[in-house]
């Protein structure tokens, strides 16, 4: 039952000691085995998990439902990189410098009319190599019933985004916090400050990269690691 | 009582402690300043949990109001990071803690969707989903106008409010185990099927509850004091809510019938028949009247979910069936009160090794959800709350975003309060109804 995988020195898992989180951003297969063990640590006799990161989708027309009306009626096919359906979801991946144009426009076009923004929030993905960091807006139109969301990316070297307060002004809380926690830089914000963590921390917590911190647990002279040291099946 | 520093930076500042307020009286008295810049919190009596307030006075009017948040910020979004997606129930009820059951459907709803069980989850959860929620939704807004009447000085609303809250209470207690942070409901369902009883019990309430409305409408209605204190108080209207994202009772206050519950219906809310509670005032009186009008809708719709419960829908799954995803949580009450079902311990011990497989991987490593992202929303009592929650493909959550409607409706609060008496902030601060555990996270 023991498979290669859990064998010191296989040559499927690689070279360098495996990470939980992927040091090699190319590969579509993010990591092998159950726990990333490199010896026979692994009891289970089970080696043959195989995890893949999600490709970069990106959809064809026709979209389906009112998203093919909406993307024509936005009509800023330049702006935007790609357009993702999925779970019944329509997703606008802008470019970054185009972002405050496409809110501003799917706010006031009466085809549109966006006027509710139920606010900004980041997401990092520190595998994706030049736009690590993801502002996420989801909007939804009162008028027409319908809900789209607006993704632009930065990358981590140069982490700005244009602000979109004066398109929503209610977006000035959540791009403080989005900077507080993943520290998108949000061009144009009126005082753009941290609002949960203390004015003097240092780091970004919501990044990946961020240690969650606790303390091992001791019990008997054994100890177990706290929650983002603890092996992981994903 | 004051520091060169102090001074320095700030102008003349004055600690108050109670009892020492002639030391500021006469202090100011001689001072040429003309504004008095108070900080009220973050912990204060009035503030609604650990809010701040920072208000510019001139005289009596407030020229600038501005909140601070972050004092209750417990890192959940990224704790959920670190746990199996079941898990994660158990981190979002603790978010706004007077409305545990919104956090977890608007949650689980996420997980569902990017699963694509939607459909798949059984009917008599969703009912159970909609009678819990309405039950939650009686409960918080009791808290908001108990609380609300306290802050305004009258203490007899407070009490009424808490006293009939305890009967929601007690229902919780009853059927998920706990008075708050139950972690019933789970991506795929709910934890565990109605105790026996439970319908005789909400049927009690049902019978009980409008009168205690009623006696709380008779405390405020037409209360003159309470009328003059929130008439015309906390103007926000319906530009400005649109403008800063506002939603909930504050919205329909301002005269947009917008209710998720109606516009995108989830749940099976389509199927249950209910008003949308609405005001054109725009002040504090009218989101009172909105939200005591949404309790009494609140009753009909637990009626509506209670017939089914007990009718056509008696005996069906509360959990999907696919045994991938739904968690082995047959519980059975032992003589130490808690416990696994015998039954399931014997079929899992004795009969199955699949079903003991199966049990195991569920516990220890969870299931897997496909990568991608969602976003649910559902109608809580204070607004759209909705989940941005992304996968990569694994057990745990890639990212978890809540879209906490006490955080948006916060954001208001100067635009209702500037312009305004001081004695109006705390009115203003009430009619929001934020919960810091939500606004923080």
């Amino acid at each position: 039952m023991t498979s290669p995988d859990n064998l010191p020195g296989s040559p499927d898992s690689g070279e360098t000691p495996e990470v939980p989180v992927p040091a090699v951003p190319e590969s579509p297969v993010a990591r092998r085995g159950m726990f990333g063990a490199q010896d026979t640590g692994d009891t289970s006799g089970y080696g043959g998990l195989v995890v893949r990161r999600a490709p970069q989708i990106s959809t064809p027309r026709p979209y389906g439902g009112y998203f093919d009306e909406l993307v024509d009626a936005l009509g800023l096919d330049d702006a935007i990189e790609r357009v993702v359906v999925d779970r019944g979801e329509l997703t606008l991946h802008v470019k970054r410098e185009r972002l405050v144009e496409v809110c501003q426009k799917l706010r006031d076009d009466p085809a549109l009319r966006f006027e509710l923004s139920l606010g900004v929030t980041g997401v990092h993905y520190p595998h994706l190599a030049g736009e690590e960091l993801h502002a996420v807006i989801h909007l939804c139109s009162m008028t027409h019933n319908r809900r789209v969301r607006v993704e632009a990316s930065a990358p981590d070297a140069d982490p700005h985004i244009p602000s979109t307060v004066g398109v929503y002004p209610g977006h000035d809380w959540h791009e403080r916090e989005a900077y507080d926690f993943f520290g998108i830089i949000f061009d144009g914000h009126p005082a753009l400050t941290r609002i949960m963590m203390p004015d003097d921390w240092e780091g970004f917590p919501q990044r990946k990269d961020y240690p969650l911190g606790g303390i091992p647990v001791e019990y008997r002279g054994a100890t177990i690691p706290s929650p983002d040291q603890r092996r992981s099946y994903s | 009582m004051s520091t060169a520093y102090d001074e320095a930076t700030e102008g003349k500042v004055y600690s108050v402690n109670g009892a020492d307020w002639d030391e500021v009286v006469t202090g100011v008295r001689d001072s040429e300043e003309e504004r008095l810049v108070v900080n009220m919190g973050p912990q204060h009596p009035s503030t609604h949990g650990v809010l701040r307030l920072v208000l510019t006075l001139d005289g009596e009017t407030v020229t600038e109001a501005r909140s601070v948040i972050g004092y209750l910020h417990t890192g959940i979004e990224k704790n959920m990071e670190f746990r199996t997606w079941t898990q994660g129930s158990t981190f979002v009820t603790r978010m706004d803690y007077l409305s545990p059951i919104f956090n977890e459907t608007a949650y689980c709803m996420g997980v569902e969707k990017l699963l694509g069980i939607t459909d798949r989850v059984p009917e008599r959860a969703q009912a159970i989903r909609v009678m819990m929620m309405e039950l939650n939704r009686i409960s918080s807004h009791l808290v908001a106008m108990g609380t609300f009447g306290m802050e305004l000085g009258a203490t007899t609303p407070f009490l009424f409010g808490y006293r009939d809250r305890e009967l929601v209470m007690d229902l919780f207690e009853y059927i998920t185990g706990l008075r708050m942070n139950h972690a019933y409901v789970r991506p795929g369902g709910v934890s565990v099927d109605l105790p026996a009883g439970t319908v005789d019990k909400v049927g009690e309430f049902l019978k009980e509850m409008p009168k205690r409305i009623k006696d709380i409408r008779k405390l405020l209605d037409e209360n003159p004091v309470y009328v003059r204190r929130t008439k015309d108080v906390g103007y926000l209207d319906l530009t400005g809510c649109m403008a800063l994202g506002i939603t909930g009772p504050i919205l329909r206050a301002a005269g947009l019938p917008w209710d998720l519950r109606k516009t995108q219906p989830y749940c099976g809310y389509e199927t249950y028949e209910f008003d949308v509670a609405t005001e054109r005032g725009c002040d504090v009186y009218s989101r009172y009247l909105v939200r005591m009008q949404e309790m009494e809708e609140s009753l009909k719709i637990i009626e509506q979910a209670l017939d089914r419960i007990a009718g056509p829908l008696k005996g069906e799954p509360v959990m999907i069936e696919d045994k991938k995803i739904g968690w082995p949580a047959q519980l059975a009450l032992g003589p130490d009160g808690f416990g696994n079902s015998p039954d399931h311990i014997a079929h899992i011990m004795g009969t199955s090794m699949e079903a003991l497989i199966h049990h195991f991987k569920l516990v220890t490593e969870g299931f897997r959800v496909p990568a991608g992202q969602a976003y649910a929303s559902i109608e809580s009592p204070k607004g759209e709350l909705g989940a941005h929650v992304v996968s990569d493909g694994g057990t745990r959550p890639y990212r978890v975003h809540f879209r906490e409607p006490s955080f948006c409706n916060l954001q208001g609060f100067p635009a209702m309060a500037e312009g305004g008496q001081v004695a109006d902030v705390i009115a203003a601060v009430a009619s929001i109804d934020p919960v810091m555990g939500g606004v923080d996270r």
